[in-house]
């Protein structure tokens, strides 16, 4: 991407946001959105935006687990790792999958298909292991169905 | 035919979307006449997808549905489970906050009216901001959060400080496991919510409301932001609110994956665009909060119980209950059970008849070894505890708590001493690092949990040792409370405990 196009793309989100009452975590979401990362070279145009240090940006950034700095995965696989899910074989799962993968927490597969991150709790515990592909929910999930997902 | 399907994220997450699909279809291919209405959910999870059928004003249910059920469906040839409201877990129940819940769709205002919505707000416009706290203050509601902070004193001290705006916050970070009460509502009955803030802003004098609702909930957050809307499109929200010349708008602002934003100061700070970092109270946020100004904060749930409050009167809400617990709970019942779901019911249960009976003890079949009340906070209880009742002050005699109520079920398969290391493994993860005793506390701890593990039995003392100063040294719940689950599945469990160095190596 062009420094001009992300110029570009992050003016047309900062005019969005104008006039919040505490509008980082709305502009990081969008950039999040727009990049599916938070490209180094956005953090200085926040930081110009708010008229705030870099330093603060980056701290914000790296507080949240939903923030990155690196791209990710085509899909974004989440899985539970909660107590309600833990209850009903979540471990076992969470590590089924990640075997199957060759991969730890937070990894991508090099084919760049899919990133695997923990979760804490996704508000399906009666209907646990829990998992979410992307913005899809899957209850009492298994290998089978966390591999239908990411088909 | 009128057909109902939950839309709620349980439901879909077990396949509601296909059978509704499947439904429209082999409508069509029948030439049938149907229309399917999506809702929330009933609260009967292991039921999901349960799909209801209206015959003769009643609404009788089937489930679980597969895709594969509908023809049958269609056809009049499905086994169902009779009238849905007289399932024995839905019958049981006392729905005050979850009234509408699965019954309505969600984001249809004029249901919502129907079924006893805005009622409650209408009753509040004619009321003065003082009338509206002592209602609440009346009716003894208490925050569901997790605190139990009386709702009506809090709204007191943002009434009483002066300022030229104040807000009304609602929490809806709901990272405890366990929990969905505040998914449910939002998902199955945003108005309740919206109704409740509003009420909230009329009481204390705020304009200006915000939803901090946690990312990992993304159906929670559609439903809400479209619900928000058609409020503000019809007139319930805006520089006009129904009519009464009074204003309150609110935003949904979207968390970032921080479970330490749960917390009301640490939230505030999110809010505001810094790091979710605690802050050291006072001042309280009914004071300095959002922005330095007054500021309600209060769980989902207390702020959808509001509407009901005022619908039916302060003194039918506070005829539910036991001691200083007035009202109904939504509990919910998760982790290894027969029948997982919500449960709404007066407080006052005993914990045993919740996951014997109600609940038809564990989903694997062996016994019930140990109940986690309240979040990951929340004490591992034993089988010998199951005489308790479920209030905030009976779960505090027996060194629990009952938090946001969420019940989570382990059968005798557990590893107390895992799960001992889980809390403070998941500490450390998502301490905000303000606090030495919950940043370092929680490092060590997990260290500590590990020599156990190995046969070290001396590391025992020091574990008390650290939960002692964590318990009394955080600034915060997170680093608080963690020696909930520690000390009580090491006091409960000591076999899980009691490893020797031979068996560890």
């Amino acid at each position: 991407m062009s420094d001009a196009a992300l110029t570009e793309t992050m003016a047309e989100i900062f005019a969005r946001h104008r006039g919040r009452e505490g509008p980082m975590l709305p502009i990081l979401h969008s950039v999040m959105e727009a990049f599916g990362h938070i490209p180094e070279a956005a953090v200085p145009l926040i930081a110009d935006d708010l008229n705030i240090g870099r330093a603060e940006v980056h701290g914000v950034i790296s507080f949240y687990h939903d923030f990155r700095k690196e791209p990710v995965g085509r899909h974004v696989l989440k899985i539970c790792r909660a107590e309600a899910c833990q209850a009903v074989g979540g471990a076992a799962l969470s590590q089924a999958v990640l075997d199957k993968l060759g991969l730890d927490w937070g990894g991508t597969t090099p084919d760049g298909r899919v990133t695997v991150e923990p979760v804490y709790c996704l508000g399906l515990c009666a209907c646990g292991p829990a998992a979410m592909v992307d913005d899809r929910v899957i209850g009492r999930a298994d290998e089978t169905t966390i591999e239908e997902a990411l088909a | 035919m009128k057909v109902y399907v939950p839309r709620d994220s349980a439901a879909k997450a077990l396949g509601a979307d296909a059978v509704a699909s499947a439904i429209a279809y082999g409508a069509e291919a029948r030439g049938i006449d149907v229309t399917v209405i999506r809702t929330g959910s009933r609260g009967m999870v292991w039921l999901e997808p349960l799909v209801e059928v209206e015959r003769d004003g009643v609404r009788h249910g089937y489930g679980p549905m597969t895709p594969a059920d509908v023809p049958a469906l269609l056809d009049g040839t499905l086994d169902g489970l009779g009238p849905v409201e007289e399932i024995p877990f839905f019958a049981r129940q006392t729905r005050l906050t979850f009234a509408r819940c699965g019954v309505i769709d969600p984001l249809d205002l004029d249901a919502y009216a129907a079924h006893g919505g805005l009622v409650g707000l209408r009753r509040a416009i004619a009321m003065t901001g003082q009338q509206i706290v002592d209602e609440v203050k009346d009716s003894g509601l208490r925050g569901r959060g997790g605190a139990g902070f009386p709702t009506g004193i809090k709204w007191q001290t943002v009434h009483d400080a002066p300022a030229d705006q104040k807000y009304i916050v609602c929490n809806a970070d709901e990272g405890d496991s366990g929990t969905f009460a505040d998914r449910m509502i939002m998902e199955g009955d945003p108005f309740t919510l919206i109704e409740g803030m509003a009420i909230a802003g009329l009481a204390v004098g705020a304009t200006r409301g915000y939803v901090y609702l946690r990312s990992e909930y993304p159906d929670a957050i559609t439903v809400m932001q479209e619900a928000l809307r058609i409020g503000r499109a019809r007139g319930l929200l805006g520089a006009d609110v129904l009519g009464s010349g009074r204003a309150f708008d609110m935003e949904i602002r979207v968390g970032a994956g921080a479970y330490v934003c749960g917390e009301e100061t640490s939230l505030l700070n999110s809010m505001e665009g810094k790091r979710g970092v605690v802050r050291a109270k006072p001042p309280l946020p009914a004071i300095e909060g959002f922005l330095g100004r007054p500021t309600v904060v209060n769980n989902v749930i207390s702020l959808a119980t509001v509407p009901v409050i005022f619908e039916r009167g302060a003194q039918h809400y506070a005829d539910f209950g036991l001691g200083r617990s007035r009202g109904t709970m939504p509990v919910q019942i998760a982790g290894n059970v027969k029948r997982g779901g919500l449960f709404e019911t007066a407080f006052g249960l005993p914990l045993g008849e919740l996951v014997e009976d109600v609940a038809g003890g564990t989903a694997s079949g062996r016994p019930v070894k140990a109940v986690q009340v309240g979040g990951p906070l929340g004490a591992y209880m034993p089988p010998e505890t199951f005489e308790t009742p479920f209030a905030y002050e009976e779960f505090d005699g027996q060194g629990g708590l009952i938090g946001h109520a969420g019940v989570v079920v382990f059968d005798d398969t557990a590893d107390m001493l895992q799960m001992a290391r889980f809390a403070m493994e998941f500490c450390a993860v998502e301490s905000c690092g303000k606090c030495t005793p919950c940043r370092i506390g929680a490092v060590r701890g997990v260290e500590t949990i590990d020599r156990i593990a190995e046969g070290d039995a001396a590391a025992k003392d020091l574990l008390v040792d650290l939960c002692d100063t964590m318990t009394d040294g955080s600034l915060c719940a997170l680093g608080g409370l963690t020696p909930y689950p520690v000390l009580s599945a090491m006091r409960n469990y000591p076999e899980d405990f009691a490893r020797s160095k031979e068996a560890a190596e």
